[in-house]
């Protein structure tokens, strides 16, 4: 999957969470979930588990730790794509 | 864990304690029970001359019961742990008067990076459904 793709993709999953619209509609790899998307912690659960569906993938607790903007959330998808 | 256990650790006390008892628990279900005391203050006011259980108070019966007991039954409830409730999504379809029992049933969608979301039904004694949605919480665990 390419990176645009991948962006696209991430970007559907967390639309239903955001509460910043502004910030949804200019969204890059620099997005952050809770600074700037104003996802709480108990909906970016949601958004992880969205995320293992959308791309048939399991996230652990470390990466879930680790994703907390659009960079960092395409870095796991991509490592658990690649993944044997 | 009992359910004599799991009582023991819940973190409410008068007047906001809202379990009597559970009949059943396991990693996936829980079923509880609590009767709404005549005397309850909020009565009082909710309604004035015409006293129904107000919604809050039937949906914290469903998260005490629902989230909070089986919460404790998953995590073993150590020793500091606190709850948040984040997200309820409830519907009411019957009036609960005054010194009526209520049945909950909890069933676990997902505890996943410790969030709680369960589907929760109650019902009355006449077997008819009171409430229901989903509800979740935060499970913040001290260590």
């Amino acid at each position: 999957m390419d990176k645009t793709a991948l962006m696209t993709t991430i970007k559907e999953v967390v639309a239903p969470y955001t509460k910043n619209p502004e910030a949804l509609a200019t969204l890059n790899e620099d997005t952050d979930f809770i600074r700037d998307l104003k996802i709480n912690s108990a909906n970016l659960v949601d958004v992880v588990l969205d995320v293992e569906e959308k791309f048939n993938i399991v996230i652990d607790n470390d990466s879930m730790e680790k994703m907390i903007n659009v960079r960092s959330a395409m870095e796991v998808v991509e490592n658990k794509l690649a993944a044997p | 864990m009992t359910i004599t256990t799991i009582l023991e650790k819940l973190p409410y006390g008068e007047p906001f304690l809202f379990v009597d008892t559970l009949e059943y628990i396991d990693e996936q279900k829980v079923t509880g029970s609590f009767t709404f005391r005549p005397n309850m203050d909020c009565y009082k006011g909710h309604f004035s001359g015409y006293p129904v259980t107000p919604g809050v108070l039937l949906t914290e019966v469903m998260a005490q019961i629902g989230l909070v007991c089986l919460g404790i039954y998953l995590t073993g409830g150590p020793e500091g742990m606190t709850f948040g409730l984040t997200s309820t999504n409830v519907e009411f379809m019957r009036p609960v008067m005054p010194g009526e029992k209520v049945t909950v049933t909890s069933e676990k969608i997902y505890f996943r990076f410790g969030k709680l979301k369960c589907r929760v039904v109650m019902t009355n004694v006449q077997g008819e459904e009171v409430s229901s949605g989903e509800i979740a919480g935060m499970i913040i665990n001290p260590r």
